[in-house]
């Protein structure tokens, strides 16, 4: 595969954008689209390098990132809930009861 | 057609996993014929299947296994961290059966999450392939997230649930983005295989793609034992989480965290060594710096403790930087000392609040000292030790590792770790203040110490005191253990 630069050129985009989106954006669940932005665009390295050295343990990394991903959406909702109940709002910004 | 053969699976080195994740499952079923009353029976069941995993996984110590074709392995190294593990599980299961009774939200599913983190965690100390010490971080942090937000009809611990959640996903990235790299410049997730691959490069260095990806693993480790400037989220999430969990993910985590960084580092990069362990070096100095300073003024005895946690991470690092079998060594012996003296002063924390974790603050020991003379010993104990003055365990580990700095002919270093260590004896000896020298506000008649809680705080006790009058018995263990990495 001759062009894997391409690949990586796009998949370090993807994740410098999710990375962005962590950082600049309010809301949790948007913060929470952009960490999976950064997971997938992991995923894209993954599959593009393992295509390129012509072996599987890429691939099978990529399985298990997609399993974890959906575990961690499965927890992560359920706090964001719990979050809503009390606050009535996931934004990042009423994430203030503790400050140094 | 090609036959897909499968490779001989020799499931001995995953035994106490196994044995875990099993009993975690079925004290899962057992909760729900437990009525909401007798919840208590689920963390004594629980202690029991800790104190025996304990034993399984001792049994293996000196033995060399690797299995599942060498993505985990069982050596002397892992067996050490293990137990570890398991002993911040188990203290934080005796802690957590009363406080969480009083705050009103025993559920019984405390417990075999527990047992599930400390699945994760052996498996990042067994791991010996990406992918291996990848899920287990992520069986760990997954359940360390609920764990932070259990109290959930609390704000704070909301708060902190949610707080680490975002942030410990985000670092999760980072860490994934560097094991795609090394994959991508070595051709291999095991960790063997990646070390012989590194030493046949002429330059390791010079391989943006294995230096990048090195680069961000490091970053992700650095954000899970909360080293600066990754350590944002941890004051905030031990303040928030119920305080038995606080003191559990002080503790074992941490250890998990450093076990598979210690491993991925000193395998698969010896010969890049110059270049992480002078990055390490600048790590423990902001770590150790940042987390005695900003604990001089806190009021919030969970929040000091967070703190401080930073900065004993910052002390561990100091070995690590050093990456000589001393340094190596003092990591392990440390990290088992530290797991006693926190736990044991979380457990004293939680003795004095009042339900709403209240009567947190460092004013609130008031005369303590005069009110319950034997606990005030004990928390007078853990804070000696934290503060690492001898004979306490924690003045031998501070010794090991800064000895081991100053092998590696890192003197800067040690002298910075010996000034932070003294600059937090400030903090610690302000709590003794208030328990011996300022004059009780309160009665302390709302304190009722279990049977499960004195039985932490004894065995807290001797784990701060014995290391450090005995420390030639546990280094012997900790020396074989780094022996085989």
């Amino acid at each position: 595969m001759e062009n894997l630069n391409s690949y990586l050129i796009v998949s370090a985009i993807l994740f410098s954008i999710g990375t962005i989106g962590v950082l600049s954006r309010k809301n949790a669940i948007v913060i929470f689209m952009c960490i999976e932005l950064m997971l997938n665009a992991v995923n894209l390295t993954f599959v593009a390098l393992s295509r390129h050295l012509g072996n599987l343990d890429g691939q099978v990394f990529v399985f298990f990132v997609m399993t974890v991903a959906a575990a961690e959406a499965a927890v992560g909702l359920a706090l964001m809930i719990a979050f809503y109940n009390n606050k009535e709002s996931i934004d990042v910004e009423d994430v203030n009861l503790m400050k140094w | 057609m090609d036959m897909i053969t499968i490779p001989a699976v020799n499931l001995t080195p995953i035994m106490p996993e196994i044995f875990l994740s099993v009993m975690a499952m079925a004290l899962l079923l057992i909760n729900v014929f437990v009525p909401s009353s007798k919840k208590s029976y689920l963390s004594y069941i629980s202690f029991f299947v800790i104190v025996a995993t304990g034993f399984i996984t001792a049994a293996g110590w000196g033995g060399h296994i690797e299995s599942f074709s060498g993505s985990v392995v069982q050596d002397n190294f892992a067996t050490f961290f293990k137990l570890i593990f398991l002993t911040a599980a188990g203290l934080a299961t005796l802690i957590s059966d009363k406080y969480m009774e009083r705050e009103g939200c025993n559920h019984g599913e405390l417990y075999p999450l527990i047992l599930f983190t400390v699945v994760g965690m052996m498996l990042m100390a067994s791991g010996t392939d990406l992918m291996t010490i990848f899920l287990g971080l992520e069986v760990m942090s997954v359940s360390l997230y609920v764990l932070a937000g259990f109290d959930r009809a609390k704000s704070k611990s909301n708060e902190a649930g949610l707080k680490y959640f975002l942030l410990g996903a985000f670092s999760t990235g980072f860490l994934l983005y560097g094991m795609a790299l090394t994959y991508g410049a070595t051709g291999s997730t095991r960790i063997s295989v990646i070390a012989s691959k590194v030493s046949m490069m002429t330059a390791p260095s010079a391989n943006t793609m294995l230096l990048a990806g090195m680069l961000l693993m490091i970053t992700g480790f650095a954000f899970k034992v909360a080293a600066a400037p990754f350590h944002m989220w941890t004051p905030d999430v031990y303040e928030g989480a119920p305080t038995p969990m606080t003191a559990f993910m002080s503790a074992g985590p941490k250890a998990a965290g450093f076990a598979a960084a210690l491993r991925i580092l000193l395998v698969s990069f010896p010969s890049m060594q110059a270049d992480w362990s002078q990055l390490l070096w600048i790590l423990a100095v902001l770590t150790m710096t940042v987390g005695n300073i900003t604990a001089l003024r806190q009021d919030n005895i969970k929040r000091m403790l967070a703190y401080s946690s930073i900065a004993h991470a910052g002390y561990v690092l100091v070995g690590f930087a050093a990456g000589n079998p001393t340094g190596t060594a003092g990591i392990l012996f440390y990290m088992l000392s530290y797991t006693f003296m926190n736990i044991g002063a979380f457990a004293i924390i939680i003795l004095v609040g009042k339900k709403g974790e209240s009567n947190g603050n460092v004013q609130d020991f008031a005369g303590f000292g005069f009110k319950h003379p034997l606990l005030a010993v004990a928390m007078t104990i853990f804070l000696f030790s934290l503060a690492g003055m001898p004979p306490t365990a924690g003045f031998i580990g501070k010794f090991y590792l800064f000895s081991g700095a100053i092998e590696k002919g890192y003197i800067w270093l040690a002298i910075i770790g010996v000034l932070n260590s003294a600059a937090s004896v400030y903090y610690y000896l302000r709590v003794m203040v208030f328990m011996y020298m300022k004059d009780a506000t309160e009665e302390f008649d709302w304190m009722q110490v279990t049977a499960p809680v004195a039985l932490s705080l004894i065995i807290s006790v001797v784990g701060s005191l014995l290391p450090g009058m005995i420390p030639s018995v546990i280094l012997q263990y900790a020396q074989q253990a780094v022996k085989l990495i």
